[in-house]
Parts: structure tokens; C-alpha cells; sequence
């Protein structure tokens, strides 16, 4: 029993744990941009597989990481577009459009990658960036302060998101649209505008959480994200629509997932068993859902409901 | 008066066949833009899907095939039907096959001596039995915790598939496989007794077809002849009035989840004694064993209308749509994953669809109003408010985009009676 705590608490269980959240916490705090406007977005998942594909595509490639990082932005930028019209144009019910995306990008990442790929081919990860003096600092520096650039990027998202939302006319229009999109619309908020341009950054977030994905792994597989978008969703939920809560939710996630997998590497976890360790993460969410739930006055009160003037 | 019956029954068929005919042009459109694809690949098209309809539908054999893969649409679909009537998603339907494959797996492991007429409908039961479960526990978190549904039932997805995998890996594996160490994750042949008999020699026409289109025949005889079916139609078109009207909203709510889990236990369990090996195996993913019917029965099931009796058809199509893309890809080496994406299309057109689909089916209600004057048939005042509302008669007249009346709830086909 001994053996479980000496692995799990230790530096680099922890710092695995804080980059395994990133890709998490990405595509989470986009979701949590687009459901205060009020759009359900469960494509997230079919967001980030193409958003992987064509990023581990594109670094296969030019064999730029940055090239990799801002194709996984556009692909997610484009199926915003495209989600924009299905739900603010023509009105769809959000959770089945999200799961069509879903069916989308589960099929043609894995044509794509079937026909422009084939055998997989390993692709060069990222760099370290070591934060000067801070990461010097025992324990912690290797924690949070020793990771790749985008591990500070969507860590720097948290506070970011929190102040557009709270602080700027933006985000008091995203709230607004939100919670009384008739309201918002009767003082000449543009309700498709807020909703297009969130669902935008969100998609956007999202295809650079899958690209995150693919090139931290260093390869692509078919269905690299094994429900990893749906889980995104869970974590906005869990983090009661706030970017606070989010990046919690996405360290435990993430922390959870490193725990078991080092579990495994030292052979504590062996066999069929490890069934049950890679099942904890979903049950955990099951039941943070379940405490979640009872304080569901903070969900936004449009949330899936299409705006339609006049009614 | 059996003059409004049958004039409301021919404005229903034309909506519906209004329904029908953007839901086509929605599978036309994503099998377009499919065709492009196929040629940005560097091969034709016109090949693949001439390949594509000769595998799916082009001899007996094939069309058994197709109504075997069909199967498992069809359940999943029909159980898509009752939780969206009671305003339900459900997407957790991978896991529920596999919760109704697994228990009757079990169920044909621990008796497997005891008679065909007995075993058979024994499996199926747990079947169901297993499915109801997995998507009762959903159904009550949702209805007394206030848990969203569709998290917990991707949730329980993910746990059905380890639980799988953790099942086959240790207590039901194959002795053979231990005894030889090479521990492929797969159960020893079920009992024969269990086998679901081949209905139609030398295809793979089996029994669970039959199961799975009674299913929907009951699934609309429950949704519309039952008292409990109008509850839960009432529940899922406005709760509120329901609860008002002292329906037990939480209950019905819990028993639509309940049932959609159910009927896709039973695709599960139809899947492991209708399949060739007659066993359960994994790859360690739920696709290997579920075929991703979990998602493709949502597909399928809007294609349909949200109607169990048009589901067949639908699931039907599908079905097709997944034996034909295997050809396919033996001939132009195109992979199956195009149809599962084109699947994804599909649903998106369907469901942007809405808005025209609905001034469409208005206007032909109207249309159908016009032909029964036309047959000098006297409608009642009732029937005819329909089509004099300004709401309707606006929108099935003018072009103008805003027009749609009732947008309240877009995947529901406006005409909910059959």
C-alpha cells in the first residue's frame, strides 16, 4: 500500500498530470465561452479529432510545431463556422447537431488519416520551456513551472477568459446573451453576433486542444481523443461555468489520469485490472455530476435554447 | 367523426412525406459532397458508389446482410424515439448494448443446457434486462438528482467499455485461450442453445431482425395506444403542463431512459447470438463489438422522424449504407469511415433542416386541406382552424426566412400522430 503513495505523490506524477489537463483544460474553457452565450456545443470531441489530424498532419509535413498548432486552430475555426450556422442560422437542436460533428470528425480524421498517412510516423514533440528563476524553485518549479509553451498559454487562458467575461462589454454581452437573450436583443445586443463569435473561439480552442493532443503524443491514431471532448464538456459542468473551476477540474482530471498511469508503469495496477483504474476517471465525473447537479442555478439560463426574435 | 380522421390522416401522410423528402435530399447532399471527397482521394466515385448500393442491396444475400446490420439500428433507434418524445437524449447507447450483451452473455454461460425455446428468449431478456440498468441509472440521476443526461450517459459509456474489457480479460475468457496463453479477449462459444436461429438459409437473416422490427411496432403501439405512452409524450412536449395535470413527470422521465436502455441491451444481446462467432469479443474499444450503432440508431431514428414505424426504413438505409461501404472499400480501397462521417453530415442537414422541413410539411397540410375540399368532403370546424390560422397560412405562402411558427422544439417532425 506503501508503494501506491510513493508513486503517486511524487514530482513527476505530478507535473505528467499538469500537462495530461492541458488538452482538457483547452477545449473545457472554450465550451465554458460558448455555453455562457447559451450554445451546447457537444461536437468538442469531433472538433478536436480533426483538429489532431490535420495538426499532426501538417507537422509531419513542415515538421513546425507552430505550423501544427495554428492548423489546429483554423480546422477548429472552420467547423465554428460551420457550427455557428447549424445552430444560430438555421436553429438546430443543439445536442444532436454537436453529436453529427461528432460522427463527422470521428470519420474523416480516421479516412484522412487512413489515405494521406497510413502507417503511422512518429513526429517531434514539444520543447521544454523552462520559466527562468521560477522554475529553479525545488518541487514546485518542476511542477508548474518546468512544461511546453502551451501548458502556460492555457493556464494564462484561466485568468484571461475570467476577465473578458466579468470585465469587458463583451463579456457582460455574453452573459447577457446567455441567461435573457431577449433581453439582451431588446437593447440592441446582436444575440447571432455574441453567439457566432463564442462558438467561434470555442471551436477554435478546441482544434488547438486536439493539436495539443497529437503533438504531446507524437502521433495520431484513430480515435486519438477516446471521448476526451465529451469529458471537456463534463469539466464545465464541474467547474459550474466558471474558468476557475474549469482548470480545477481539469488538474484532478488530469492528475488522476497521470496517478493511474504511473500506477501501471510500476506494475501496482496489472492485467485486467487496470480496466478499473482507467474507468476511475469517468465515475469520479459521474459522481462529481451528480454533486454538481444541486447547485444547478449556475448553469446559464439559454443554455440550448435557439434565439429567434419575435418569440 | 371518421371524415376529420381521415382528412387529418392524409394532411399527416403529405407532412410526412414532406418530412421524407428533405430528409433525402439531406442523405443526397452528404453522399455529394462524400463524391467529392472520393475524387479529392483519386478515385471515382461514380465506382465506389455504384460498389456501394450492388453490396448493399443488390441480391438476397446482400440485403440480408444489410437488415442484419440493420438490426441493432433499429433498436438503438426505436429507444431514440421514446427518450426524445419524453425530451430524453440519449447517448449513451454503446454502453447499453454492451451492459445487454454482457448480461446475457453471462445468463447463457451460467445455463447454457437449458432448451432453445427456453435460452432464446431467456437471453434476449437479460438482454434487456442489462440495458435497462445502464440506462435507468442515467434516467433516475436525471430525474431526481437533476444530473444532465447527456454527460452521465457518455460517462457510462466509457465505463460500460472497461468494464467489458475488464470482464473478458479475467472472469469470462475463453478457457481455451488461458490454457494456450495466447488470452484474446473473447468468451468460449455460447451454448448453441442459444444461437439466434438463421432465418432465411445460407444469409444472415437471423431471428433478432424479426425482434428488433416487433420492437418498433410495440415501441409506437406504447408511445401512442398506451396510457403511459400519451405521459410520456405529454412529459417530453411540456412538462410543466404535465406536472400541472398531475402526470408523474419524474417517473416517465426515468421510464423513457429506462426503455431506450432497454431496447438497446436487447440490440446487444442480439448482436452476441445473431453473430457469426457466437461469442463476445473486444478490441478494447466499444466500435469492435457495438459497430458504433450506439451513435448510427441516433441517426437513423432522426432520419426516421422520431417515429418507431419509419425507423425501419431509416435503420434499413443505414444499415445498407454500412454492408455497401465495405464493398466500397474493397473496390476503390476507400475506408468504411467515409460513411460514418457522411453519417455525422447527415445528421447536421437533418437537423439545420428544421426550419424548412417545417414550413414544407405546413404547406402541404395545407395542400392536403385543399384536396379534401376539392373531394367536396365537409371537414369539421376543428380540423379546418388548423389552416386558417393566420400562422400556418402565412408561413406556407410567404418565403420570408423568420416565418416558422411553433420553433419551440425543432427536432420533433411537427406531426407527432402516426
Amino acid at each position: 500500500m506503501s508503494d501506491f503513495f510513493t508513486v503517486t505523490f511524487t514530482v513527476a506524477t505530478f507535473a505528467s498530470g499538469v500537462r495530461l489537463a492541458t488538452p482538457y483544460l483547452l477545449a473545457a474553457l472554450g465550451e465554458t465561452l460558448g455555453q455562457r452565450s447559451g450554445v451546447l456545443n457537444l461536437g468538442v470531441d469531433g472538433v478536436m479529432l480533426l483538429g489532431a489530424f490535420f495538426s499532426y498532419w501538417a507537422v509531419l509535413q513542415t515538421d513546425s510545431i507552430t505550423v501544427g498548432l495554428l492548423v489546429g486552430i483554423g480546422v477548429g475555426l472552420l467547423l465554428g463556422a460551420a457550427y455557428a450556422a447549424v445552430t444560430v442560422v438555421f436553429r438546430a437542436e443543439q445536442g444532436i447537431s454537436g453529436i453529427g460533428i461528432f460522427l463527422f470528425g470521428l470519420g474523416m480524421s480516421a479516412l484522412l488519416f487512413e489515405e494521406w498517412v497510413g502507417t503511422p510516423r512518429p513526429i517531434s514533440s514539444f520543447d521544454k520551456l523552462a520559466i527562468p528563476l521560477l522554475s529553479d524553485i525545488p518541487k514546485i518549479g518542476d511542477m508548474f513551472f518546468n512544461h511546453n509553451l502551451l501548458v502556460y498559454v492555457s493556464m494564462l487562458l484561466v485568468p484571461g477568459l475570467t476577465l473578458l467575461v466579468n470585465r469587458t462589454t463583451f463579456g457582460l454581452n455574453v452573459r447577457a446573451v446567455g441567461e435573457t437573450p431577449e433581453a439582451a436583443d431588446s437593447l440592441g445586443v446582436s444575440v447571432a453576433r455574441t453567439r457566432a463569435i463564442c462558438i467561434l473561439v470555442g471551436n477554435g480552442l478546441a482544434g488547438l486542444a486536439g493539436a495539443a493532443l497529437a503533438i504531446e503524443i507524437g502521433i495520431f491514431q484513430h480515435n486519438i481523443t477516446n471521448q476526451m471532448g465529451f469529458i471537456a464538456i463534463a469539466l464545465v459542468y464541474f467547474g459550474a461555468w466558471r474558468p476557475t473551476g474549469v482548470v480545477a477540474g481539469s488538474l484532478l482530471y488530469g492528475l488522476v489520469t497521470s496517478t493511474v498511469n504511473q500506477w501501471k508503469t510500476a506494475g501496482l495496477v496489472t492485467g485486467a485490472a487496470s480496466s478499473f483504474t482507467t474507468m476511475a476517471p469517468a465515475l469520479l465525473t459521474i459522481v462529481a455530476l451528480v454533486v454538481i447537479a444541486r447547485r444547478s442555478a449556475a448553469q446559464p439560463a439559454a443554455l440550448t435554447l435557439p434565439f429567434e426574435r419575435g418569440h | 367523426m371518421p371524415s376529420s380522421t381521415r382528412a387529418r390522416s392524409r394532411r399527416a401522410t403529405l407532412a410526412r412525406l414532406g418530412g421524407i423528402s428533405v430528409g433525402g435530399s439531406a442523405v443526397i447532399l452528404a453522399l455529394l459532397i462524400g463524391a467529392a471527397m472520393i475524387l479529392g482521394l483519386g478515385a471515382n466515385p461514380l465506382e465506389g458508389y455504384a460498389e456501394l448500393l450492388k453490396g448493399a442491396f443488390g441480391g438476397t444475400e446482400e440485403l440480408a446482410e444489410s437488415a442484419a446490420k440493420a438490426m441493432p439500428l433499429l433498436l438503438v433507434g426505436t429507444g431514440i424515439c421514446v427518450a426524445f418524445r419524453a425530451k430524453v437524449i440519449n447517448i449513451g447507447g454503446e454502453g447499453q448494448i454492451i451492459a445487454g450483451g454482457l448480461l446475457s452473455t453471462v445468463t447463457a454461460l451460467a445455463v447454457p443446457d437449458l432448451p432453445p425455446i427456453v435460452l432464446i428468449p431467456l437471453v434476449l431478456l437479460m438482454g434487456l434486462v442489462g440495458g435497462a440498468i445502464w440506462g435507468g441509472i442515467p434516467g433516475a440521476l436525471k430525474a431526481y438528482l437533476g444530473v444532465n443526461e447527456i454527460l452521465s450517459t457518455i460517462m457510462l459509456n466509457l465505463v460500460a467499455v472497461q468494464l467489458f474489457n475488464y470482464l473478458l480479460r479475467a472472469p469470462l475468457m475463453d478457457p481455451r485461450q488461458i490454457e494456450l496463453g495466447t488470452r484474446i479477449p473473447q468468451t468460449e462459444r455460447l451454448s448453441e442453445n442459444a444461437d439466434l436461429p438463421i432465418l432465411i438459409e445460407g444469409t444472415r437473416f437471423h431471428l433478432g431482425v424479426i425482434v428488433a422490427l416487433v420492437a418498433a411496432a410495440v415501441a409506437w403501439f406504447f408511445l401512442w395506444r398506451t396510457t403511459t405512452g400519451y405521459r410520456v409524450r405529454a412529459v417530453g412536449a411540456s412538462a410543466a403542463a404535465a406536472r400541472y395535470a398531475g402526470m408523474p413527470v419524474k417517473r416517465m422521465t426515468m421510464l423513457a431512459l429506462t426503455i431506450s436502455g432497454a431496447l438497446c441491451g436487447l440490440a446487444g444481446a442480439c448482436l452476441v447470438f445473431g453473430s457469426e462467432t457466437h461469442r463476445l469479443q473486444t478490441e478494447g474499444f466499444a466500435t469492435g463489438f457495438t459497430g458504433s450503432a450506439g451513435f448510427n440508431g441516433i441517426v437513423a431514428a432522426l432520419f426516421g422522424g422520431l417515429h418507431p414505424l419509419f425507423t425501419i426504413p431509416s435503420s434499413f438505409l443505414f444499415g445498407g449504407l454500412l454492408v455497401g461501404a465495405n464493398a466500397m472499400q474493397r473496390v476503390i480501397q476507400i475506408p468504411v469511415d467515409l460513411v460514418i462521417g457522411l453519417n455525422g453530415l447527415i445528421v447536421v442537414f437533418v437537423v439545420s433542416s428544421n426550419t424548412l422541413r417545417e414550413r414544407l410539411s405546413r404547406y402541404l397540410s395545407i395542400a392536403g386541406e385543399a384536396a379534401e375540399h376539392d373531394d367536396l368532403v365537409v371537414d369539421p370546424p376543428s380540423a379546418s382552424v388548423e389552416a386558417a390560422s393566420p400562422d400556418s397560412a402565412g408561413s406556407g405562402s410567404s418565403g420570408a426566412d423568420s416565418a416558422s411558427g411553433d420553433g419551440a422544439d425543432p427536432v420533433r417532425t411537427p406531426e407527432s400522430e402516426p
